[in-house]
């Protein structure tokens, strides 16, 4: 029933997952207009930091659900063992 | 009741350490090698970089406290006498001020000797204003011995005792010694920062009441088990 | 609760996934462009660090001073909780400061005790780890220390002159920024609390184990 519970929660993670849908790439330029210098907001690129910023917390989530699962796994096996011996008894 | 108590635990430990000195003599020689160290780390073309003064000194304070709480407690593990003195009929918090009034003795005596030594090495203005230098070190060394002698007593019977406290420790009294740096390194510049002096040593007043409070409120329960 | 467990996690579930279309809607921030977006991930992972800190302090303190054990579960549950939020907020944080300030770190007032604070429940679960028997109540008092921290951590900003920016940028936020922000923010909250119940459970199940254990151990 907990392995159950965990398998929910991991595989709704997995479907929902799907926000590439989200940003909508801006309308297309008509000229193009020379500039001297690099303005200093294009001189280090956002969007890399943006996006390993937002994939480490998604990251951070499913290890941590990973290694709950593993755990869980574990405990239950040793409960199923000891169980085992009691009976064998 | 409670501050005979405190100080009848503070008498018991001092007679004992008065036997041999072994804790007080190895606490000072350990901070002044810890100061030796950095000082050397810290050598440039001959000399020694004179900001760091104020940074070295409470460094080697918290380093030599956090080895003089564990040889203390574990001089206590030893005799088992930590288990006798929960036994007696005392009231704990006052129990906890004794060990911790024992330790600012030693603290000071280890601060007496650490702040002619960084001075002199230095050639830091130490002295320049000793009443609010006086109350940094007691407003830092209250806050780390605080913290410090809850965490030392109560893992007096945990595994790997040794390595846990200073974990435990200076996460929780790095912003102590923060403040301690900070407010010693107001006194050191050519003209002492008195009124950000005396905003540390603010900080440090509020840190040890916050920091005693709560070690007095958790000795109890914390030792029990 | 129980019950309101597979509904929970749908409606995060939903929540992340709506999020960022939130989040791409939103106005740019004027100084900073398109890295203040982080944003609306960073501060809800500190928020939702700030409430496990929170549960793991009130649990300990019921554990340390009423000896429940249900109270120890949700302390250690918490407090593993408040280190994986804080991981996220130490290091969404640098990669929105290279970007904003030019470092990766700074060694002021909010940044320092904030990874203070981080490492005092790291701490924790050392303790609880390699303490030996009788360490949860030495965590149990570790966690306490760093629950009185917290408050200094959050003002630490306003009362220091540093580069992070201060408490009062939430509260003064215009709508179009403050509703996906309070929408990240609610959505962590309920993450959060999903996180704790998986975990309780997983502590819960240790629990029973351990007790067959000894049951074993008592028959044999």
């Amino acid at each position: 029933m907990s392995v159950r519970r965990i398998l929910i929660a991991a595989s709704s993670w997995l479907l929902l997952a799907a926000p590439v849908f989200a940003v909508q790439p801006p309308p297309g330029q008509s000229e193009f207009v020379p500039v001297e210098t690099l303005p200093p907001s294009e001189q280090l690129p956002a969007a890399p930091y943006l996006i390993a910023a937002y994939a480490f917390v998604w990251i951070a989530v499913m290890f941590y659900l990973w290694t709950i699962w593993r755990r869980l796994n574990r405990v239950e096996a040793d409960m199923r063992a000891l169980e085992q011996k009691t009976t064998r008894r | 009741m409670f501050f005979r108590t405190a100080w009848l635990v503070l008498r018991k430990d001092v007679a004992i350490e008065a036997r041999s000195w072994e804790v007080l003599t190895t606490t000072l020689f350990f901070a002044a090698s810890c100061v030796l160290v950095f000082a050397f780390a810290f050598v440039k073309e001959g000399q020694a970089v004179p900001d760091a003064a104020a940074g070295i000194l409470w460094i080697a304070i918290a380093f030599s406290g956090t080895l003089a709480l564990g040889r203390t407690f574990e001089r206590e593990r030893y005799s088992e006498t930590l288990r006798a003195l929960l036994l007696a009929p005392a009231p704990r918090p006052a129990l906890y001020l004794g060990k911790l009034l024992g330790m600012l003795a030693l603290l000071g005596l280890a601060e007496l000797m650490l702040v002619p030594m960084v001075a002199f090495l230095f050639q830091a203005t130490l002295f320049s204003r000793p009443l609010l230098l006086a109350g940094l070190l007691a407003g830092g060394t209250i806050g780390f011995a605080a913290v410090g002698t809850l965490f030392a007593a109560m893992l007096v019977r945990a595994r790997s005792r040794d390595v846990l406290l200073p974990i435990l420790l200076y996460p929780i009294t790095i912003p102590v010694i923060i403040a301690g740096v900070r407010g010693t390194s107001a006194l050191l510049g050519a003209t002492p920062d008195e009124p950000t002096a005396k905003m540390w040593i603010g900080i440090l007043v509020s840190f040890d009441v916050v920091f005693v409070t709560l070690a007095l409120w958790t000795f109890e329960p914390l030792m029990t088990e | 609760m129980k019950k309101a467990f597979g509904p929970l996690v749908v409606i995060v579930g939903a929540m992340f996934v709506v999020a960022p279309f939130l989040i791409a809607r939103a106005p740019y921030e004027s100084t900073m462009g398109l890295i203040q977006k982080v944003f609306y991930y960073h501060v809800p992972s500190w928020m939702a660090m700030y409430s496990a800190i929170a549960v793991c302090g009130v649990a300990s303190a019921l554990y340390l001073f009423k000896n429940n054990s249900a109270a120890d579960r949700y302390a250690v549950s918490a407090a593993e909780l408040a280190v994986v939020f804080g991981l996220m907020g130490l290091i969404t944080g640098p990669l929105w400061g290279r970007k904003a300030w030019g470092v990766w770190w700074q060694w002021d007032a909010r940044l320092t005790s904030a990874l203070l604070l981080e490492l005092i429940f790291v701490a924790y679960l050392l303790v609880r780890a390699y303490g030996g028997p009788g360490s949860e109540k030495l965590a149990a008092g570790t966690a306490l220390f760093g629950a009185a921290t917290t408050p200094f951590v959050y003002y630490s900003v306003d009362i220091w002159r540093t580069v992070h920016p201060k408490t009062s940028v939430v509260p003064t936020l215009k709508p179009d920024m403050g509703i996906p922000f309070a929408f990240c923010s609610v959505a962590f909250i309920l993450l959060f609390v999903v996180l704790l119940q998986l975990r309780l459970n997983l502590a819960e199940r240790q629990t029973a184990l351990d007790e067959l254990y000894l049951a074993h151990e008592e028959s044999s």
